[in-house]
């Protein structure tokens, strides 16, 4: 919220264009008012995650509140049937699920990022071999085959399931990576490095990656919110650690206690919007990582005038 | 011919990997979990009946690769094994009951939201800027956030048991015996409703953005302007040329959604206790019956592989630049 403030409060004064330096790669999240908005809620989740303990009032897994309770002052989103706090188990629960689903995401695009820059620049037999992998896990049901892996591993922690959905999810994002490498390897500067006697090693982590910054994020938002909605799905069917404290664990005990038929809606709520505003969020903010580095998007502009709007819209 | 040997060369590849997968996994598992499961029949089974089922599952005597063996020759003869759960009911019979729920269910809310959101879709790119075309984009990005089976849940809450228009569980009120007749149809179709309008308003807007980004695509082709400087009418314009050209990327999308169909639903199953095949997997899981996790996962994953392979195959008829490719 600060950093939003920031430029129009500094429009004058030579001693804060460092700041002015400083806030300009994040410029494009606050130039429209989607990713704005997107980076706001994150920025906001992102607090509660870290400060969980300072924010949450009570221990999210005591139960020796009364139970039952509809939202009140002192418990703001009600008790469980045991007599737990909810708003005490939301906040932590951010806390887990931005973990789970930011590491998945992340892990998930690292994986992506092997197989498909390795097959696209080397191409050949690797490539095929490589390529079949990535369509093998590609048109794998993901939620079944996830199911099937928790029934044989039984009530894993919500860590152990971020790391199953990241090693069976990232088939999609290095099937991108391998065609944008694709293109990339035959433009000169790469040529150039290659003449100059750099490794391959060097010239896919020096050279391909960074020049495909924008997709690497996209697909980081894209398979992070996979991530947290698979993880909210496993742990809604109950194959995670039930002790544990995350929005798809609070789900899974509401549907469990028959929150449903009590009509406790304090209780199923909550955790939803959880998941569904973290959710927002990436997709907002996948529309500033596009401003940055697609410059297609202004031509797209040029012709929307001419009354023709681009096909990706 | 070339494409469609590929093809059909990966489709077996992959099908031979998900049976692998299937075999492999609750082998590779810490704690064999068949031991589990026999421990857990001890006491209720005489020791002769133990040893005719290990036989019955083929687990102990045999090495590995023998076990392989049989498990394949067991797959292809639909010799899927037995339930643990309902022990000696055969898991195909158990599937056998459960498929037509989902096909039904997931089947028929698959179709509708195709059919209308490419309607829409249509309608969209045809009025641009229009009302539908502003707010549909926000709406469908709300929807991708959001996890579908917690809409489920607010459903159930909201029209089962706050406003109590609609069943709240199940495929069929358990009171009516089941049989050809109009009570049991209704109640079928009473208990599908709610469940099929979750999975509906989850999978519309993907498909009217998706038809609508296509239609935007190639009504900037060349030919379509070409057309309406011709003075094509716009009806025919927007049908015969913009349309047919448009659809096939949806179609291509429709095939893995037939794929999907057995898979898709595993989740508002779950949500409204419907006896598909989704419920089924969810349960087995909770109860440790491995034929039947065996049995779900490798026909969800064969329906997946199977949609997958018709509509590449399917694709290189309507779009000749696949084969030959794009010269």
């Amino acid at each position: 919220m600060k950093a939003e403030l920031t430029p129009t409060s500094q429009i004058n004064g030579k001693s804060q264009n460092y700041f002015l330096k400083v806030l300009k790669p994040l410029r494009p999240f606050f130039s429209n008012g989607k990713s704005a908005t997107g980076f706001i809620i994150f920025l906001i989740f992102l607090i509660i995650a870290i400060f969980a303990p300072l924010i949450a009032p009570y221990s999210p897994s005591a139960a020796i509140y009364d139970p039952n309770l509809p939202p009140t002052a002192n418990h703001w989103f009600g008790t469980t049937n045991t007599g737990q706090d909810i708003y005490s188990q939301f906040i932590y629960s951010a806390r887990n699920t931005m973990i789970v689903g930011f590491g998945a995401g992340i892990l998930s695009t690292i994986i992506g990022l092997i197989f498909g820059v390795v097959a696209g620049y080397r191409g050949g037999l690797t490539d095929a071999i490589l390529s079949f992998i990535t369509n093998l896990f590609l048109v794998m049901p993901g939620l079944a085959l996830l199911i099937v892996i928790e029934a044989y591993l039984k009530a894993s922690t919500p860590f152990v399931n971020g790391l199953i959905i990241a090693m069976t999810g990232w088939a999609w994002g290095a099937r991108v990576f391998r065609s944008q490498t694709m293109t990339l390897a035959r433009r000169d500067f790469i040529l150039a490095a290659k003449m100059s006697g750099k490794s391959s090693l060097r010239i896919m982590i020096t050279e391909i990656c960074p020049n495909m910054m924008s997709i690497i994020a996209g697909n980081i938002m894209f398979a992070t919110l996979g991530a947290i909605l698979a993880e909210a799905g496993l742990a809604f069917l109950g194959l995670e650690d039930i002790n544990s404290t995350s929005w798809g664990i609070m789900l899974y005990w509401a549907s469990s206690n028959a929150a449903l038929l009590r009509g406790a809606w304090w209780w199923f709520v909550p955790p939803g919007i959880g998941i569904a505003l973290v959710g927002l969020s990436l997709v907002l903010m996948n529309f500033a990582i596009d401003q940055i580095t697609n410059p297609r998007l202004k031509t797209q502009k040029r012709r929307k005038n001419r009354g023709r709007k681009a096909a990706s819209a | 011919m070339r494409y469609i040997l590929n093809r059909l060369g990966f489709f077996i590849l992959s099908l031979w990997a998900a049976i692998t997968i299937n075999f492999i996994l609750p082998r590779m598992m810490p704690g064999s979990p068949a031991d589990a499961m026999f421990a857990k029949f001890q006491g209720q089974l005489t020791p002769a009946a133990l040893d005719a089922m290990k036989k019955a599952y083929g687990i102990g005597q045999s090495t590995l690769w023998q076990q392989y063996v049989d498990y394949l020759h067991g797959l292809f003869t639909f010799n899927w094994g037995l339930s643990f759960m309902q022990y000696p009911t055969p898991v195909s019979d158990m599937i056998r009951g459960s498929l037509p729920w989902t096909i039904g269910l997931v089947g028929i809310s698959t179709l509708l939201s195709v059919f209308i959101g490419t309607a829409l879709g249509v309608y969209i790119s045809w009025k641009r800027k229009g009302f539908l075309d502003n707010t549909l984009p926000v709406v469908s990005m709300i929807f991708q956030a959001m996890p579908y089976f917690w809409v489920a849940l607010l459903f159930v809450f909201i029209f089962g048991f706050k406003l109590n228009w609609f069943p709240m569980a199940h495929g069929y009120d358990p009171a009516i015996s089941p049989g050809f007749n109009a009570t049991y149809l209704t109640s079928i179709l009473n208990h599908a409703f709610l469940p099929g309008l979750t999975l509906l308003i989850g999978s519309l807007s993907g498909w009217i953005i998706g038809m609508r980004n296509n239609m935007m695509y190639t009504l900037g082709e060349d030919y379509v302007t070409f057309a309406e400087a011709k003075g094509v009418r716009t009806s025919r314009l927007m049908f015969s040329y913009a349309a047919r050209n448009a659809i096939l990327p949806q179609l291509t999308s429709f095939a893995i959604a037939i794929g999907n169909v057995v898979s898709g639903s595993i989740l508002t199953e779950q949500v409204f206790s419907y006896p598909g095949i989704g419920n089924q997997l969810t349960s087995a899981v909770q109860s440790q019956d491995f034929p039947m996790i065996q049995a779900s996962f490798l026909l969800i994953a064969v329906a997946v592989l199977v949609a997958n392979l018709i509509v590449d195959l399917l694709y290189s008829r309507l779009d000749p630049r696949i084969r030959t490719g794009g010269e």
